[in-house]
C-alpha cells in the first residue's frame, strides 16, 4: 500500500521532456558532425553554436525537471488563471539588451557615413556588414523580442488563459534569441544571401521557421482555450503578424543549399521575380511586423494605461480587414522605374494610396481612446510616450502613401528621404510604442506598483524625442537636396552636379542623423536603467494602480 | 481614476459593446464619416488610374491603360528631348578641332561645362575633384605632363589610355632594377641621390655620387635624357623639377628603382563618345597647364 503511494507521487520525466532532450542530444550530436565537414571556418562556427545551444537545451530541460514540482503548473490556481509569465520576462529582458546593441550599431554606422575612417580598415566594422547587423537587432532582435514578450503577455491576460504548452513557450523566447545571434555573428563573420532584411542563409531560416510555427501553435493554442467569449482586438493583430511573417519568410528565402557543409544557398526566384519576391516580403515585413505587431501593442497597452475604453469597435474590425487586404498589394511601390512590368508598378502604387485610410484607422483609435482623459498626457510621461508614437505613427502612414506616388518617387528613391520616411516609423511608432510598453509591462511582471523613476521617464522622452526630430529632419532635408541635385541639368542640357558633389553636400546633414541617433542611444540607455533599479525595488504587497495584480508562476 | 471610469462607463453604457477584456472595453463609435469618404475617394482614384494607365494582369497580357502609356517610351522621349536640347553644342564642338574650340571663347565655356561633369564622375576618383592628383595619379594643373599637353595628346591619353588593354595605349614601364639583378643596392642609393641632386636637393654627406652619375649615364638616360628632362614620347618623367609622381624622399625613389613603377589608366573610347572626350581634353587643358 505505501509503496503504491510513494510510487504515484514519485517524479517522472513527461512525454515532452524525454522527446525534447533527445531530439536536442540528436542535434547537438548533428550539429557537431556539421562542424566537422564544414567548407569555412565560419560555417563551422555556427555548427559549434548550433550544437551548444543544443546541449545548453538538454541541460535546460533537465534543470527543470528537476527544479519543477511533481507535476506540471496547473490551468488554474485557486480558481485564477495561473499565468505562465516568466518566459514573458526573459524576452522582455532580451528586447532592452538588443534595443541598447541595435542604436548602438546604428549610431557606429551613422558615424561612419560622416566619418568613413571609422571602420577602421576591417571587414568586420565596415558598412556593408554593420548596415544588416543594425537593421537586424532593431527590427528583429529589439523589435521581435518586444513583439513575443507582448503577445505571450496580452493572449494570457484577454484570454483568460494560460499559455498552451509546458516547454514549447520556452523554445519560441530561446530559440528565436539563438537565431539572433546565429543572423548577427553571421553578419559579421560576412555570410549573408544578400537580400535586405532576409540576409541570414539557409540554416538560420531553417531554425527561424521552426522557432515561428511553435510560436504560432503557442499563440494560436492559447487562443482557443480563452474563457472569454470573444477574440480581444490586439489578439487579431498578433495572429496577422504571426501567419504573415511565416508565409513571407517561407516565399522569400526559398533557397537551395550548395551543401549541407556549407553555408552558402542559391534563391530559386531569379531577375525581376526575385527582386519582386523581395519586395513584396520586404514591404510587408513592415506591413505584418512593423505595423500590424505594433498595432496589437497599442490596442492593449493604451486603453490599459489610459483605464479608458477603446475609442471605436466598428473602426477596429473595418480597419484590421483593410490593412490586411491592401498592404500585401503594396510592395512593387519599392521598384518604381525598374524593370517591373508597369502594370505591377501601378498597382503596387494605387494600393499603397489606398492604404492610407486604413492605417490611419488605427490612429484614429489610438488618439481617440484618450478623449477625456488628455490631461493624463501631462502627468504620465509613459501614456504621453505611446501617444508620440500613435502620432508618428500616423505621419509615416500619410508620407508613405504620398513617396509611393511615382512622380514623388522619381524624386526621392535613393535618397535619403526614404532613410528619414523609415526612421520616422522606426523610432518614433515602433520603438516608442515599444518602449511605452515595456515601461507598463516591467511593473507588471515584477509585481511593482510602478517604474522606479517617472521622472526618468520622462528625460528619456524628451531627450529621445530631440533625438528623432534631429534624425528625421536631417535626413528629409538632405534626402530632397540630393534628389534635386541628382536631377539638375544645366541651360546646356548637362548634369549640374557630379555624384561626389552630392555626397560632399550630404555631410553636414550625417553629422546631425548621427547625434540625433547618440541622443536616441542615450534615452535608451536611462531605460535600462530604470528598469534595472524598478527590478531591483522590493516588490510591492499591494495591487498597482492599473489592478495589474500578478501571480507568481514559474 | 477608476471612479472617474466607472462615471463616464455609466453614462456611455449604450455605446460600449459589451465585451470586456482584462478591463478593457470597446465603444461601438461609428466610423468617422470623413475617414470613411477619404477612403472612398482614394478607391475612386485608383480606378481611375487603372483606366488610364496599364494596371491589371490578364490571361497573356495586361490590361494596357486608355493612353498606351509605357514607361519605357516615356523615357525615351526625355532622352530625344534632351539630345535636341543638346544637339546644337554637340554638333558646334564635334565640327570645331580642338584647338579652334580652345581658342574660341564661346565654344570653350560650352566644352568646359560638359567637360567639367564628366571629369568629376570619371576621372575625379583618381586624380581628384580639382585634377590636383595624389600619389601615383598626376595633378593635372601644373605643367608637367608625362605624355604630353598639347589638346590632342590629351585626347589620345584619354581615349587609349595608359598600360590599359587597349591595343593603342600608351605603354613602356620603367624596369624593376633592383628586382631584376641589374643593378646593386649601393648602386641604386647612389643613383637614387644622384637622381635627387638633379632637381636641386641636397644629399646626405658621404653620397657617392660619382658613382651615381656613372649608373645614371648606364642605365637611366636612355629613357630619362642624359639631362634628366625626361621624353614624352616614352612617358618619361622630368626628373629635374620639383614635381615628383611618387615623392622626392630617399626611400620612395630607392623604391621606384628597385620594383620599377607603371602606373594605369583605363581606355575611356568604350565609354565615353568622341565630342564628350573632346569637350573633357579641353576642360583639362583650360585648367592651367595644357601646352
Amino acid at each position: 500500500m505505501q509503496l503504491t503511494e510513494s510510487n504515484a507521487a514519485r517524479k517522472s520525466l513527461n512525454g515532452n521532456e524525454a522527446v525534447a532532450i533527445a531530439l536536442f542530444a540528436l542535434l547537438a550530436f548533428i550539429f557537431i558532425c556539421v562542424a566537422a565537414v564544414a567548407t569555412t571556418s565560419e560555417y563551422s562556427f555556427h555548427a559549434f553554436l548550433l550544437s551548444a545551444a543544443s546541449v545548453a537545451a538538454v541541460f535546460g530541460v533537465g534543470n527543470r525537471y528537476f527544479a519543477r514540482d511533481i507535476v506540471i503548473p496547473q490551468e488554474l490556481v485557486d480558481g485564477r488563471p495561473n499565468y505562465n509569465m516568466e518566459p514573458v520576462r526573459v524576452a522582455t529582458l532580451a528586447a532592452l539588451f538588443w534595443g541598447v546593441a541595435g542604436f548602438l550599431v546604428g549610431v557606429t554606422i551613422a558615424a561612419q557615413l560622416a566619418f568613413p575612417a571609422l571602420n577602421f580598415d576591417t571587414a568586420w566594422l565596415s558598412f556593408g556588414r554593420l548596415r544588416p547587423l543594425h537593421t537586424s537587432a532593431v527590427i528583429f532582435a529589439f523589435g521581435g523580442n518586444v513583439l513575443i514578450a507582448t503577445s505571450l503577455y496580452v493572449v494570457q491576460r484577454t484570454s483568460r488563459a494560460r499559455l498552451a504548452g509546458d516547454l514549447s513557450p520556452w523554445f519560441v523566447v530561446l530559440g528565436y534569441n539563438v537565431f539572433i545571434v546565429i543572423a548577427g555573428t553571421g553578419y559579421l563573420l560576412g555570410i549573408t544571401q544578400s537580400k535586405e532584411y532576409a540576409e541570414p542563409e539557409w540554416y538560420a531560416d531553417l531554425l527561424l521557421t521552426i522557432v515561428w510555427i511553435v510560436y504560432f501553435l503557442v499563440f494560436l493554442g492559447t487562443i482557443l482555450k480563452r474563457k472569454e467569449p470573444h477574440i480581444f482586438v490586439a489578439n487579431w493583430f498578433y495572429l496577422a503578424f504571426i501567419v504573415t511573417i511565416a508565409v513571407l519568410h517561407l516565399g522569400n528565402n526559398a533557397s537551395i543549399p550548395v551543401s549541407i557543409a556549407s553555408s552558402k544557398s542559391y534563391i530559386v526566384w531569379s531577375g525581376v521575380q526575385d527582386a519582386m519576391v523581395q519586395w513584396w516580403y520586404g514591404h510587408n515585413a513592415v506591413g505584418f511586423f512593423l505595423t500590424a505587431g505594433f498595432l496589437a501593442i497599442m490596442y492593449y497597452f493604451m486603453p490599459k494605461r489610459a483605464n479608458m475604453p477603446i475609442y471605436s469597435y466598428r473602426l477596429s474590425i473595418i480597419h484590421f480587414w483593410a490593412l490586411i487586404f491592401l498592404y500585401i498589394w503594396a510592395g512593387p511601390h519599392h521598384l518604381h522605374y525598374t524593370a517591373l512590368p508597369d502594370w505591377a508598378q501601378t498597382l503596387g502604387m494605387t494600393f499603397s494610396i489606398m492604404l492610407w485610410m486604413p492605417s490611419w484607422g488605427g490612429m484614429i483609435n489610438g488618439l481617440m481612446t484618450l478623449s477625456g482623459a488628455w490631461d493624463k498626457l501631462r502627468t504620465d510621461p509613459v501614456l504621453r510616450m505611446m501617444t508620440v508614437a500613435v502620432a508618428f505613427y500616423g505621419m509615416s502612414t500619410f508620407e508613405g502613401p504620398v513617396m509611393s506616388i511615382k512622380a514623388v518617387n522619381s524624386l526621392s528613391h535613393y535618397t535619403d528621404w526614404t532613410i528619414g520616411h523609415v526612421h520616422s516609423g522606426a523610432l518614433g511608432w515602433v520603438a516608442y510604442i515599444s518602449f511605452g510598453a515595456i515601461y507598463c509591462l516591467v511593473p507588471w511582471l515584477w509585481n511593482r506598483k510602478e517604474m522606479y523613476s517617472l521622472k526618468l521617464v520622462n528625460w528619456h522622452f524628451w531627450i529621445s524625442t530631440l533625438g528623432i526630430v534631429l534624425y528625421i529632419t536631417a535626413m528629409w532635408v538632405s534626402g530632397i537636396l540630393q534628389g534635386l541635385m541628382w536631377r539638375a541639368y544645366t541651360a546646356l542640357g548637362f548634369l549640374e552636379y557630379s555624384f561626389i558633389e552630392t555626397v560632399e553636400a550630404m555631410r553636414p546633414f550625417y553629422v546631425v542623423r548621427m547625434l540625433g541617433g547618440l541622443l536616441f542611444l542615450v534615452g535608451a540607455l536611462l531605460m535600462v536603467v530604470n528598469v534595472w533599479l524598478t527590478i531591483r525595488k522590493p516588490a510591492s504587497e499591494t495591487e498597482s494602480e492599473t489592478g495589474q495584480l500578478q501571480l507568481q508562476s514559474v | 481614476m477608476g471612479g472617474e471610469k466607472k462615471a463616464r462607463n455609466n453614462s456611455e453604457k449604450a455605446l460600449t459593446t459589451g465585451h470586456e477584456w482584462d478591463g478593457i472595453e470597446e465603444l461601438n463609435t461609428p466610423l468617422p464619416k470623413w475617414w470613411i469618404w477619404i477612403f472612398y475617394a482614394t478607391i475612386v482614384w485608383s480606378i481611375g488610374y487603372w483606366v488610364v494607365y496599364p494596371s491589371w494582369p490578364l490571361v497573356s497580357t495586361y490590361a494596357s491603360g486608355a493612353f498606351n502609356w509605357r514607361s519605357r517610351s516615356a523615357v525615351q522621349k526625355e532622352l530625344e528631348l534632351l539630345q535636341k536640347l543638346r544637339a546644337p553644342l554637340i554638333e558646334a564642338l564635334r565640327a570645331a578641332p580642338v584647338e579652334k574650340i580652345l581658342a574660341d571663347p564661346q565654344l570653350l565655356n560650352l566644352a568646359r561645362a560638359q567637360g567639367r561633369v564628366v571629369f568629376r564622375d570619371n576621372c575625379a576618383a583618381c586624380h581628384g575633384i580639382g585634377a590636383t592628383g595624389i600619389k601615383g595619379y598626376p595633378n593635372l594643373n601644373d605643367d608637367d605632363w608625362l605624355w604630353g599637353g598639347k589638346p590632342q595628346d590629351i585626347i589620345y591619353t584619354i581615349t587609349y589610355g595608359v598600360r590599359s588593354a587597349h591595343p593603342k595605349a600608351h605603354s613602356g614601364v620603367m624596369p624593376a632594377f633592383g628586382r631584376g639583378n641589374l643593378l646593386k643596392m649601393p648602386e641604386i642609393i647612389a643613383v637614387a641621390e644622384y637622381v635627387r641632386t638633379l632637381s636641386g636637393l641636397t644629399p646626405p654627406a658621404g653620397t657617392d655620387l660619382a658613382l651615381g652619375g656613372k649608373v645614371f649615364k648606364e642605365h637611366c638616360a636612355v629613357c630619362h635624357a642624359e639631362n634628366g628632362k625626361g621624353r614624352r614620347d616614352i612617358g618619361s618623367p622630368d626628373l629635374t623639377d620639383s614635381i615628383w609622381l611618387y615623392g622626392s624622399d630617399q626611400k620612395t625613389i630607392v623604391d621606384g628603382i628597385y620594383h620599377g613603377r607603371g602606373g594605369m589608366m583605363p581606355a575611356w573610347i568604350d565609354r565615353l563618345d568622341e565630342v564628350t572626350i573632346k569637350a573633357l581634353a579641353a576642360y583639362i587643358h583650360s585648367l592651367g597647364g595644357g601646352k
